[in-house]
């Protein structure tokens, strides 16, 4: 799983930057540089489907910080790969959610200060995991065949009682409802989904101009989310109605 | 007189916070905006999809204020539910409140609304930040039966100041949940001590995840939040330096820690096991000399 996780992870450095890269394999966390164009790109985030602990949370925050430091205004591509959050006792007692809200605030703030920070979801992202990371960049986008969900079909069938065979037909035409990239790129989660010509892909990424959040927007023209920009416009404006 | 925070509605709670007579809803159950997605499903809607939002004053200050109603699907994110939230927390930026109140009480994402829910909750997050980067406080309460759970405590961690009664409960994933993936020897749902001081504000308090723990009373909650008015953590690279230096110490400092009582115990509480019994006034006194502060 490691060395599988590993390999697939640098045929998709090379096909981006070919030999212009060097990264670190840290266990499961990821973090090193690449050259794109002329352009050095910084690069971290997390391998082999990792669980998102305190200790790995906050050891991506450590790589955030150091760009905002030592290289003000670098383009971040953070690997979005992981199964959630970490599952433990320890976890919670440690107050997980205070280092992964730490984690996305540095990349936020990374953003503000005027880094492009791409978000890239690569083999798989779960729930907590897609809200620390990728969540948190400016535009978020996926490998074509990455999966991307919220909870396995089998629990959530178990927890809202839908059974899980009108769940699976449910999900078919329901893009709020059902695992995978192409829904959450019709909800507007996902900026675009990167197939084919990768260089192309990032290279569009990267001349993208940063907006504040338009993900409601793209939501709503790509028809997955229909009335949460509507409803958000009417109460920021002080409305009664919508 | 004292009203419980605990046992109110969610607009109880904020007419109980507020001013009299001066809260302004926005999109009220009366605009019926409710979820699009229920009714697929054959369940039923709320016409405030689970949350209010509004404008009103505290003390004569202008703030923002949201509720969520956790009786209605546990207070979980849907897609209008969230947008609510974000919505108001945008229009923070246009009128400069003396502060943003989100009173949470919540599982986090609606799984019937599974990935709208989830992408809410991000949006809510960013906007949650930008009024931060703008200056303006973002407070979060939380004494509700549901806690502050899932995407909503990520949420909540990365607002300026959080308030809390003993009651509430502040932790990314519930006891049922790590007990269905990882067993019962890693974490037994059904020991409520244990899920209370594992996942409690007091433990909250203690570790420098919250800032402030008060009785279970609005008027309690209504005074606690007014101290923070017009006050900003900064987001600044120096900031978030301190912060991750604070975390990074937690971690080392309590590695080995496999109960709370043995940190409590660490950070220099004589009783450990006396610490649930304390009023939140005697709780606050030893707070105030041994809990870690938020930098």
């Amino acid at each position: 799983m490691k060395e599988q996780s590993r390999q697939k992870l640098e045929r998709l450095f090379s096909d981006l930057f070919g030999n212009g890269y060097k990264v670190d394999f840290d266990g499961s966390l990821l973090h090193g540089e690449a050259t794109f164009e002329g352009t050095t790109i910084a690069i971290l985030g997390t391998s082999e489907r990792a669980y998102i602990s305190a200790s790995l949370a906050l050891e991506q925050a450590r790589i955030v910080l150091d760009v905002m430091r030592d290289h003000p205004g670098r383009a971040i591509l953070l690997v979005v790969e992981n199964s959630g959050q970490k599952l433990s006792l320890f976890d919670e007692l440690i107050g997980n959610n205070g280092y992964i809200a730490h984690l996305s605030t540095c990349l936020d703030a990374a953003r503000r200060r005027g880094h492009k920070v791409i978000g890239l979801v690569h083999d798989l992202a779960i729930s907590g995991g897609f809200m620390a990371t990728g969540m948190a960049t400016g535009d978020c986008y996926a490998c074509e065949g990455a999966e991307l969900r919220v909870m396995a079909p089998e629990a959530m069938s178990r927890i809202t009682r839908i059974p899980l065979e009108r769940l699976s037909e449910l999900t078919k035409s329901n893009p709020i409802l059902g695992p995978g990239v192409a829904n959450f790129e019709r909800i507007g989660a996902i900026a675009g989904v990167w197939s084919g010509d990768l260089r192309s892909h990032l290279r569009h990424a990267l001349a993208s101009p940063d907006r504040e959040d338009p993900r409601r927007d793209l939501g709503e023209e790509r028809g997955g989310r229909q009335l949460a920009a509507k409803v958000a416009r009417a109460v920021r404006e002080g409305r009664q109605r919508l | 007189m004292s009203a419980s925070y605990l046992e109110a509605s969610a607009r109880n709670r904020i007419l109980g916070l507020l001013d009299p007579d001066t809260f302004v809803e926005f999109l009220g159950p009366t605009a019926r905006v409710t979820s699009p997605h229920l009714p697929g499903l054959d369940m039923p809607v709320a016409f405030d999809d689970g949350v209010a939002v509004g404008e009103g004053k505290i003390s004569g200050r202008t703030v923002l204020i949201a509720a969520q109603e956790g009786r209605f699907m546990g207070g979980a994110v849907g897609e209008v539910h969230g947008a609510k939230l974000t919505g108001l927390l945008e229009r923070a930026l246009d009128i400069k409140p003396a502060a943003v109140l989100l009173l949470l009480d919540t599982g986090g994402v609606r799984l019937q609304e599974a990935n709208a829910g989830l992408i809410a909750v991000g949006e809510i997050q960013r906007a949650v930040l930008a009024a931060r980067h703008a200056g303006i406080p973002v407070i979060a309460l939380i004494g509700g039966r549901n806690g502050c759970y899932g995407g909503t405590s990520i949420a909540a961690r990365s607002c300026d100041w959080i308030i809390g009664s003993e009651e509430g409960r502040l932790s990314i994933s519930g006891p049922e949940v790590i007990e269905t993936v990882e067993g019962a020897e890693e974490f037994d749902s059904q020991d409520r001590a244990l899920v209370w001081r594992t996942m409690g504000l007091k433990h909250r308090r203690l570790l420098g995840e919250i800032d402030r723990v008060v009785g279970d009373d609005i008027a309690a909650f209504r005074n606690a939040a007014q101290e923070y008015f017009g006050k900003s953590r900064p987001l600044t690279l120096e900031a978030l330096e301190t912060q991750h230096e604070f975390l990074a110490k937690r971690l080392e400092r309590f590695h080995d820690c496999r109960d709370a009582r043995e940190i409590w115990s660490r950070l220099g509480v004589n009783e450990p096991a006396r610490v649930p019994d304390l009023d939140p006034d005697q709780f606050e006194n030893l707070a105030g000399t041994i809990a870690v502060q938020r930098p």
